[in-house]
């Protein structure tokens, strides 16, 4: 008889398989890390670096951090939360984040995160970029003011749809979203509603088209139990307030 | 109007200022130029604040507009989120929503009615009618009122929170909710949720009686100057019920000139550009607007309680049309121009919503299901509502993809713009001409400026069309030596 595979997480005994993250052990023992980019589904990305933990006293995102026997994990220590605040305060100045006037808000992974981490201002000035919004399809909108450049949009329209309908443009700051077409238009493309790459977005990039508010504040995802309960949007059936797009 | 717009030679007078402006919403400031003898020659109302929601809603989704521009304000957001809600209704196709979402609605609104009449009486203006103009600034407030008052304080802390329960039970927050979507609304009541509205109504219904009885005891003591303090005789615009009954959700425009005579009547307010025009004027943020017949000089019109009262036939509730009778009777088969009397006017309002709130509770489509239509989608809406201050115009056109091109909205104190103004030139006139200017005196400018009860925060949300003019001076002589000026249709010339 084997013994079972564990590391520490905030000194609590984890298991694990060969094979899985940190993240993906953490999550599985019920133990939420908090993410944006990572989405069991799909690859670990490792570009948002809200999910950093301290591995045997080194910094590592867990979602890319191989689970393995004697590691100890810190995640809710007061050094890695404040990191966490200011990532997650970068991502909102970075682009423009109008929780007040989203339909997003109160289903919103990025926004409830945020409550997760303590957040409760910008604190860096705001870029405020200028980024119009792509209604040009029939079904869909993108708000590209609302991308924090997690990919998963990008992943899931390669990986899942088969479409390879994203891309990411740029490199450093200048680095953005854009649709593969010559217009750069989503109206140009074969997106469809149904699509993974609808369902997955952090935020409230990719929405409906034609509609929005349609679920009363008080029963919104987040609105009276945090994202450590819940879950992820994406993650959740639609009866849970998950996969609107179904 | 008035000759105290402009004074002839204003760099030889005295400059007064009046900043800010207190116990109204938002930020404005009074100036007024007199000369040695202390004679006025110049009284403006200005609006200092800076918005732009018509220029930043350009490009976003008409889906979302009306959650966003309900941002305005934070005293009456719902009025703009249903206004805005109304000209999406068009843009989908539904003019017409389900009886329950259109009563969802309506109960919203007259929460936000009866809390936002109640704020301005009792917290900013029942100190006007409770004690002197020579009372202590110190005291001439809500505090005072409490200290001094504490029964009447208390109604009206009581009374601002039950319409914002409304507001809460129907949009979901108590301040810049989500209840509305294209078409109709996300949610119908619940019988717990109607019962917990309907407990302790009635003592709020009477609450209302007795401000209303207040205010009448108030003008019953100094008729003479109540009747007279910045009076003016104006024009009057608001919307109409289809049976001419005070309807503040939906109708059509009437208008009626100084006479009481209608000037126009049921007009459909998408026709509203047609009646209804904007002046620009280089010393205030502020637009001018104007009954398009009549031009700008003799076209400027009050809306708010007073026009509503004056303008309605009758209201469908028989405390508040009990009241209506008596109010209209100063007129004497006129209108009523006293400007004092929008207090009046006002809470005959309250009491009129807290009593349409009651029979909404009572209609059993409140628990319906059917909350939602929607049809051929069209390019342009129009949503307009009597919000409290006033009647509210939201006109939105969009693109092939749905996303804002344009928009303009004309707010409730926007409307009020040329009457407030002269009304604090006839104040200056009356009351302030040729005495040495003290805080009691200037005092009563704003208790004119508060009778309207004008939100300026949310007039002043234009961008980009107010006239500028740029002047390049020489540093040593004070010589102009180039100016550039940008018209109100945002063109620039060069001027020197």
């Amino acid at each position: 008889m084997s013994e079972e595979l564990g590391f520490t997480l905030d000194g609590r005994r984890i298991p694990f398989q060969d094979g899985q993250t940190v993240m993906a052990a953490a999550l599985a023992a019920g133990v939420y890390i908090p993410h944006l980019c990572f989405n069991p589904d799909f690859a670990p990305h490792g570009s948002c670096r809200v999910c950093l933990v301290k591995v045997n006293g080194r910094f590592q995102a867990s979602c890319t951090t191989p689970a393995a026997s004697g590691l100890t994990v810190q995640s809710e220590t007061e050094e890695l939360r404040n990191i966490r605040r200011g990532i997650l305060q970068m991502l909102f100045v970075e682009g423009n984040h109008v929780c007040p006037a989203c339909e997003k808000s109160g289903a919103c992974q990025l926004q409830a995160v945020a409550y997760y981490v303590g957040m409760l201002n910008p604190h860096f000035s705001h870029f405020y970029p200028r980024r119009p919004v792509d209604a040009s399809h029939a079904e869909a909108v993108i708000d590209f003011n609302r991308c924090i450049l997690c990919e998963l949009c990008v992943r899931a329209s390669r990986d899942v749809d088969g479409k390879n309908i994203f891309a990411v443009q740029g490199r450093g700051i200048q680095a953005h979203l854009v649709v593969n077409t010559p217009s750069g238009k989503l109206g140009a493309t074969h997106f469809s509603i149904h699509d993974k790459a609808a369902q997955v977005c952090p935020t409230g990039a990719i929405l409906t088209k034609h509609q929005g508010y349609n679920v009363p504040i008080g029963q919104r995802l987040y609105d009276r139990k945090p994202i450590n309960v819940v879950g992820d949007v994406a993650q959740l059936p639609e009866s849970k307030g998950g996969r609107r797009h179904d | 109007m008035s000759t105290l717009e402009t004074a002839a030679h204003p760099e030889r007078l005295c400059r007064v200022a009046i900043d800010p402006l207190s116990r109204v919403e938002g930020h404005g400031k009074v100036t007024l130029l007199t000369d040695r003898d202390h004679h006025i020659r110049q009284a403006r109302l200005h609006i200092v604040e800076f918005r732009g929601f018509e220029k930043f809603i350009q490009g976003r989704p008409y889906w979302e507009v009306p959650v966003a521009v309900q941002r305005l304000c934070g005293i009456c957001p719902v009025s703009h989120n249903l206004a805005a809600a109304k000209a999406v209704d068009q843009l989908v196709g539904a003019p017409e929503i389900p009886p329950t979402a259109e009563k969802i609605r309506r109960l919203m609104h007259y929460g936000q009615t009866l809390q936002s009449h109640a704020v301005h009486f009792f917290h900013l203006a029942s100190p006007d009618f409770l004690f002197d103009f020579d009372d202590p600034t110190a005291h001439r407030n809500i505090g005072g009122v409490m200290a001094d008052y504490p029964d009447i304080a208390r109604q009206g802390v009581r009374l601002r929170k039950y319409g914002q329960e409304v507001i809460r039970v129907t949009a979901g927050k108590r301040i810049h909710g989500t209840g509305t979507v294209p078409g109709g609304v996300n949610k119908s009541l619940t019988v717990q949720e109607r019962n917990y509205l309907l407990t302790d109504l009635d003592l709020l219904i009477q609450w209302g009686r007795n401000i209303v009885k207040l205010v009448k005891q108030a003008y019953a003591l100094n008729p003479g100057y109540f009747t007279h303090f910045a009076t003016i005789r104006t024009n009057y615009l608001s919307l109409i019920g289809a049976d001419g009954a005070l309807d503040l959700y939906h109708g059509g425009l009437r208008a009626r000139n100084e006479r009481g005579e209608i000037l126009f009547d049921h007009l459909d307010y998408r026709r509203y550009s047609q009646v209804l025009r904007e002046q620009v004027k280089p010393w205030s943020y502020m637009k001018f607007p104007f009954i398009n017949s009549l031009g700008p000089e003799q076209g400027w019109y009050r809306v708010g309680p007073l026009a509503r009262i004056n303008n309605c036939d009758r209201i469908a509730t028989p405390l508040a049309e009990e009241e209506r009778r008596e109010f209209m009777a100063l007129g004497e088969g006129q209108p009523v121009h006293v400007t004092l009397a929008y207090h009046w006017a006002r809470m005959i309002e309250l009491l009129h919503a807290a009593e349409a709130i009651r029979e909404l509770l009572l209609d059993p489509d409140i628990f319906g299901d059917e909350l939602v239509a929607r049809g051929e989608m069209t390019r342009e809406g129009v949503g307009v509502i009597e919000a409290p201050r006033g009647t509210l115009f939201h006109h939105y056109r969009i693109n092939e993809d749905g996303l804002i091109e344009k928009a303009n909205l004309i707010v409730s104190t926007t409307n009020n713009n040329q009457a407030m103004n002269e009304s604090i030139r006839q104040v200056a006139e009356h009351y302030l001409d040729g005495k040495e200017l003290s805080e009691p005196l200037l005092n009563q400018i704003e208790v004119a400026v508060r009778a309207y009860d004008p939100c300026l925060s949310c007039a002043t949300h234009a961008l980009g069309k107010m006239p500028l003019i740029v002047e390049l001076v020489e540093e040593e002589s004070g010589a102009v030596v180039d100016c550039l000026v940008r018209d109100a249709d945002g063109t620039f010339h060069s001027s020197y």
